[in-house]
This record gives C-alpha cells, structure tokens and sequence, in this order.
C-alpha cells in the first residue's frame, strides 16, 4: 500500500523547500516528488504546517536488550524512538552478553524486525566482552549486521589494542567508535571535576580524561590514515583538538548530546541523580563550545546516548546511582528549543546532524535525505507544538530524565519507517 | 533579632550570619544544662530523634544522643553500615519507613554527599545532617566556631588556617562557610594533590607554607589524614606528610601567644599533630568534644522545641 504526504514542507541537509510538496511512498521508497500529486488509491497524510524530515538516525543508544530487560527491551527502546521520531537507531553493546558474537547480533536484529517500528543496527564491541585484552572477530560481525564497533562504557585504553582495532577495521571496512574516558583519571568519578564538586564533595571526572583519548586516537588515525568515530564529546578542549584534526585532514567524525549543549554541571546541586551521566555535565564553557561545534561543523552529528534506569536504581544515593538518563523521546525537542529557536542551527542543519551525517558516516544508503529512490523513512514534526516533559509521558521503560517539567518546543507527529506510519501523535498509537 | 525558621540543619551554606548567631547564643544556655547536677531539661519531652548512621561514628552520634537525652527527648540509635545497604537499598525508602514510626527528627551521617539533602526534599520530619561524604558536617563547624568564640571572644578579623586533607574533609567546608560568613579570614593548608580543584572561590585563602600559617594564625584546625590516602597515591609516604604537614611542639614555638590547636577527632598522633600538641596548653580538641553536645542541644532544640512549645498551648 503507498502513502501519500501532502503540503509537506521538505527539510533536507540542504535546503528547506519554500513550498509545500506532495511526497508519494510506494514500495518501501520515496517514489515521487512533486507540486501536487494526484490523489489515487493511497493513504493521504495532510502535513499542513509541518515540517517533513528524513528519518531521523540515532548512532548511540543503549537498548538494554539481552540482559536488562527490566530497563528497556529492544520492543519498548524502538517505540520509545518511533516516537521521538527516529526510524534507524544504533545499539551499544554493552549488554550482558556483550554484544561481541554473530548469534547475539543475529537475535537483536530479529526481534527488533518483529517489533518492526525502527531499524536496529547493533554495533558491536571491540574488544571481546569489552574487556579490553583481544580484538572481536570483526569480520564475523559486520556479515551478521554490525555496521559499526565500539567498547562504549569504557574506551580502548590500551594504545596497542586499539592501533590493531584501526588497522583492522580499516580492512574490514567497518566504523570505530570511540568512548574517550581514561578511566584511571576518572575513576571514582561521579560529575565533573570542578568548584561544583568542590561544593558539593563529590568526586569529579577530570575533562583531561576525555581530551587525552581524543588526541591518542587522533594521532593514531592520523599515523594510521584511518577513520575514528568519537562518541559524546562533552569538553571544550575535546573540541578543539577535533576542529584541529580536521583542518589537517584526519579523518575524525564526532557526536555530541542533548544534555550536553543544554545542561551545566550547576544542575548536580540538586543531588538529583538523574543528572548523573557518563560523561557528566560539564561547565557553561564546555556546553558554549559543544554548540559552537555543532553551528561549524565540527561536531557531525547528535545522539542521545539513550541510558535507560530503573527508578529503584535512581534511587540510590549520588555515588552508587548509575550514570545516564533517557533521551530518545525528548531530544528533537531539545534540538529545535535549544539550537534552533536560539539560532544556533537552522533546520536543514539540523536535519544534517540528525539524518543526512549519521547515514554518511555509518554508510548507511539510501538514508539521509527526502529525495525519490531514497528508503521511505520519514519523520513529520510540527515546529510550533510547544509541550511539557512529564514523566508519565515516557513509552520507554525508564523514565530517568533530567528534563522532566521543561517546556518544548517542536513535536513529532508521526513516523514512518519504509512507507509504513509507525508512530502517530494523535492516536499516541503504534502501526 | 532574626527568627528561626528552618525546619532542617544541612549546611552553614544555607544558614545566614545572624542565624548562626541564634544557634551560637542558644547553645551557651545548653551548655549549662550539661554542667548541672541533674543534667536534664523537659524541652522536647515527647519528641522523637533517631540517629540513622550509614557510616561509623562513636564521637558524633554519642554527642547527639546525649543532646537529645537531656532535652528529655527518646532515642533511637540505628547503626547501618553494610554493604548491602549502603549500595542496594534506596536510603529514603529506608527513612521513609523510619519516619512512618512519627519521628521528629532524622540524625543522618553517609559516606555519600547528598544524601541528607534527599531526604530532608522527602521527608516531613526534621533532617540533620551529621557528616555526608566530603560534603558537609555544619554541627562540627558549628561546635568549633563556639569554641573559637568561647576562648577568643569573638571571631570576625581572626585569622583561622585550616591544615591537612582538604580535598577529602566535610570538616573544612562546612567551616570555611561559618567562619567567612562570620568574618574570619580563612587560610586553607595542605599537599597540592589535596587541595580540591577552585578552593579559593569560597573566599579563602591557599598556602603549601605549614610555617607560614603557624606563625600568623589565631586558630589552627587539624584534620585528621586518613592513611589509605598514600594507597590512593595522594601522597609519596605518611612519613613525608608529617614531616611538611604535622604540627609538633617545635614548629608551635613560632605560632601567636594564644594560638587555639582544634581537631575534629579522631587524631591521628605523630601525623598531623604530635601528642604533646595534642594534649599541650594550646590544645582545645576535648573542649570542642563538650561543646559538641551544648551545639546539638540547640540545634535540636531549634528545630523542634519552639514548635513543640506551641503544641502545649
């Protein structure tokens, strides 16, 4: 069955159509592009005042799938980003098991085509069990769907490990993504290191610990001539030894989050733990230099580095409660109130950062862009809608938001992944 | 005269000068009640206080009880330091549970920052913060600033250096609080490595300089070293740390005529202070110890028995 999108204002990496088009979906593509379509035996989605973006891709979530299950499933992780509107999402593997083998990459995959309202697309470990000692077998499991590596919880602190992880990857052709935390300057750790711990006398996570990864890996995929993926950048140093490399022509991508560009380390004062996150809040002039980067270019793209919790974990005291918070469903909200109601980004590089980057980087084709022959992932967003976080709100399992009570702006209407709607507003229903 | 009106103690942050003051002025009145034959008053007769200690303590939860027990209130000692709880319990479940019982004050001391102020946020029932990670401990700043103002008479336009740990001591911020915002002039001294990060934002002073803060203090508080901090590579050696670090009776020869020796306890003798310092002329420490019980009576106090006044009317 084909759908049928009219008046929908198109927002591509680069442009935003002036006016309004028809989009037919047919076969699982964008089938045509035009003024007017005439109206034939499809389903019509009226998109009146809405913006109409290729599906949004998300490189970095935790979908807690095989292990805790009590968390997030990969069922309620994939409605949870149906409705934050992304239709291809990215899995850590630091599941237990790991993801490090064909036979868990091959059950993730299968149960998330049964639930059927996202693209999974596992990325694997680097090293087996995430331990750090010896290399997965990486050939393996990019056949069995991984498109990208990562040890993400931890980074490849061994510099000898992860020069072989470069070079080999190089060969199999597969994305390295990299967690930068030397974990012996941040050990202990439970903010960020500066006159707010000092205050509040918890133990802080010195940003050194992340720079100091960023240049290694840099220096290696500058020596090597390979590329290096640097998850969650959250430090103003970070970037600009990134902005540095990439003048130089070292094939460096990096990602920043939501939390990262609009919360400061000031919000840990509340003790509330659902401030706590690995990399924690930094200071105002980090987050000033996260939304600089993304303005310029040197950060690639936003994640959001979804962590789901439960609340009896959350509960725990500020040293014990685990690091994350979720983010699927609040994050093009604080894209659009954040960077681009404040002018930081204008919608087509939003949609770059949040689409087009993510498709490019991963390799991922026929994603990224509203453009006939292109896979029929779309997500509508009405850009006035202004909305509250509340809790009960979540789809996901885990509710462990800082931003519950903030004002939004900018809500997904509906998502669709291959031509299908998934994700509807109005019936707050799943296809 | 300012008015008490809060309804928890968590730290001399949240407190403005005058209501340090109430507690100060209000704590002389207890402390001889203490000296009494019959040391006891009907104050908080009927009132509740549970001591709920997630981390060891003998000096500071004794101090409490025995202020609660003469303002004739009942108590509850509960002493919970295992693992498990300390890692898998919710500690407001825990307090949630105990206040169930109308309880009207929670005593709490944990090894993690923050904890009082979750509870005192869930709570309806009191909450005293006694000691949270490398937070807070206001009733050991509160008792020390009386002794101060005891021995010295006043404490605007001293000069108090505080010596040792500073990284690690909820001792020192909670005192760099009460002392600026009484006007003292605050010199903070110790090893760079535990000197945390943005110190003299606060409004004191830094100095690596031992003799240096000797000689021209009014006041020397000594924190106590905690000898895992050699393991955690804070330190070359606890040798070394005495040598530049601990005070002795030789290097007090240089310190002003009536210069105060504090210590919050427990001393660590022959690291950060010789015994014959610890027990010399200039050593105030068991006078802080006395003072401790008169401070947590009027903390107590303040807390609860105004209120309770009202009641009986």
């Amino acid at each position: 069955m084909s759908l049928h999108i009219k008046n929908a204002i198109i927002v591509n990496a680069n442009k935003i159509e002036s006016r309004p088009q028809d989009i037919l979906l047919e076969k699982g593509v964008i089938a045509q592009i035009a003024p007017s379509i005439e109206n034939g035996q499809h389903k019509i989605i009226d998109a009146k005042g809405k913006y109409v973006l290729p599906g949004l891709i998300d490189m970095h979530v935790h979908l807690r799938e095989p292990g805790r299950e009590d968390k997030e499933t990969i069922e309620t992780g994939s409605q949870a980003a149906a409705k934050g509107g992304f239709t291809t999402i990215m899995c850590m593997p630091n599941t237990n098991p790991v993801i490090d083998s064909c036979m868990i990459v091959e059950a993730i995959i299968k149960e998330a085509k049964r639930v059927g309202l996202v693209n999974v697309i596992p990325v694997g470990a680097i090293s087996k069990g995430q331990k750090g000692e010896e290399l997965v077998d990486m050939f393996e499991l990019k056949k069995a769907g991984c498109l990208a590596l990562s040890d993400d919880g931890k980074a490849v602190v061994n510099s000898q490990l992860m020069r072989r992880a470069m070079e080999y990857s190089k060969m199999v052709d597969i994305l390295l993504i990299e967690h930068c935390q030397d974990h012996l300057l941040s050990c202990g750790s439970v903010m960020n290191e500066g006159y707010n711990s000092t205050l509040l006398g918890l133990k802080g996570d010195p940003g050194v610990s992340e720079a100091i990864i960023v240049a290694r890996d840099i220096e290696l995929a500058n020596y090597l001539r390979v590329k290096i993926h640097l998850a969650h950048m959250s430090l103003k140093r970070s970037i600009e030894l990134i902005r540095h490399a990439k003048s130089q022509g070292i094939q460096v991508t990096a990602e920043a989050c939501p939390h990262h560009f609009s919360l400061t380390d000031e919000e840990v004062k509340s003790y509330d733990t659902n401030t706590k996150v690995n990399p924690p809040l930094r200071a105002k002039e980090d987050v000033e230099a996260i939304k600089q980067a993304i303005k310029d270019g040197t950060i690639d793209c936003i994640v959001t580095d979804h962590a789901p919790h439960t609340a009896e974990e959350k509960e725990l005291d500020f040293d014990h409660a685990p690091f994350g918070m979720v983010g699927l469903e609040t994050a093009i909200g604080l894209v659009i109130t954040e960077l681009v109601e404040q002018k930081v980004i204008t919608w087509p590089q939003m949609v770059e950062k949040m689409s087009t980057s993510p498709a490019r980087i991963v390799g991922l084709k026929g994603k990224g862009s509203i453009k006939e022959g292109y896979d029929a992932d779309v997500t509508i967003i009405d850009p006035q809608m202004e909305w509250i976080v509340e809790k009960e709100d979540f789809v996901s399992k885990s509710k462990n938001s800082p931003f519950i009570g903030r004002r939004l702006k900018g809500l997904v209407t509906t998502t669709i992944l291959g031509g299908k709607v998934v994700y509807q507003r109005k019936q707050g229903t799943f296809t | 005269m300012v008015e008490w009106t809060k309804h928890d103690l968590l730290d001399l942050s949240d407190l403005s000068k005058e209501e340090i003051g109430i507690i100060l002025e209000t704590a002389k009145s207890f402390k001889e009640v203490s000296q009494r034959d019959v040391k006891k008053v009907p104050a908080l007769r009927g009132k509740t206080v549970v001591m709920l200690f997630f981390e060891p303590s003998t000096r500071t939860r004794i101090s409490f009880e025995l202020a609660a027990k003469r303002l004739s209130a009942d108590t509850i000692n509960i002493s919970l330091s295992g693992s498990s709880v300390l890692k898998g319990e919710s500690v407001l479940d825990t307090a949630k549970n105990i206040e169930a019982m109308n309880v009207d004050v929670i005593v709490v001391r944990h090894s993690s920052s923050g904890v009082p102020k979750v509870l005192a946020d869930g709570l309806q029932a009191s909450v005293i913060n006694a000691g949270d990670g490398c937070h807070a401990h206001p009733t050991q700043a509160l008792l020390d600033m009386f002794t101060i103002k005891e021995k010295l008479g006043g404490i605007e336009g001293l000069k108090v250096g505080i010596i040792g740990d500073i990284l690690h001591s909820r001792v020192a911020r909670s005192n760099i609080w009460g002392l600026t915002k009484l006007g003292a002039e605050v010199t903070v001294c110790g090893p760079s490595t535990l000197m945390p990060i943005d110190i003299e934002k606060t409004g004191v002073k830094i100095t690596f300089d031992l003799m240096k803060i000797i000689k021209t203090s009014d006041v020397l508080i000594l924190l106590r070293l905690q000898q895992e901090r050699q393991q955690d590579k804070f330190l070359p050696s606890i040798r070394e740390y005495a040598k530049m670090f601990g005070v002795n009776k030789e290097k007090l020869q240089y310190a002003k005529k009536n210069v105060l020796i504090m210590h919050p306890g427990p001393t660590n003798r022959g690291v950060e202070l010789s015994a014959d310092v610890a027990d010399g002329e200039y050593s105030v420490i068991l006078e802080q110890v006395t003072n401790g019980v008169a401070i947590r009576m009027a903390i107590l106090y303040l807390l609860l028995g105004t209120k309770g006044m009202e009641e009986d009317r």
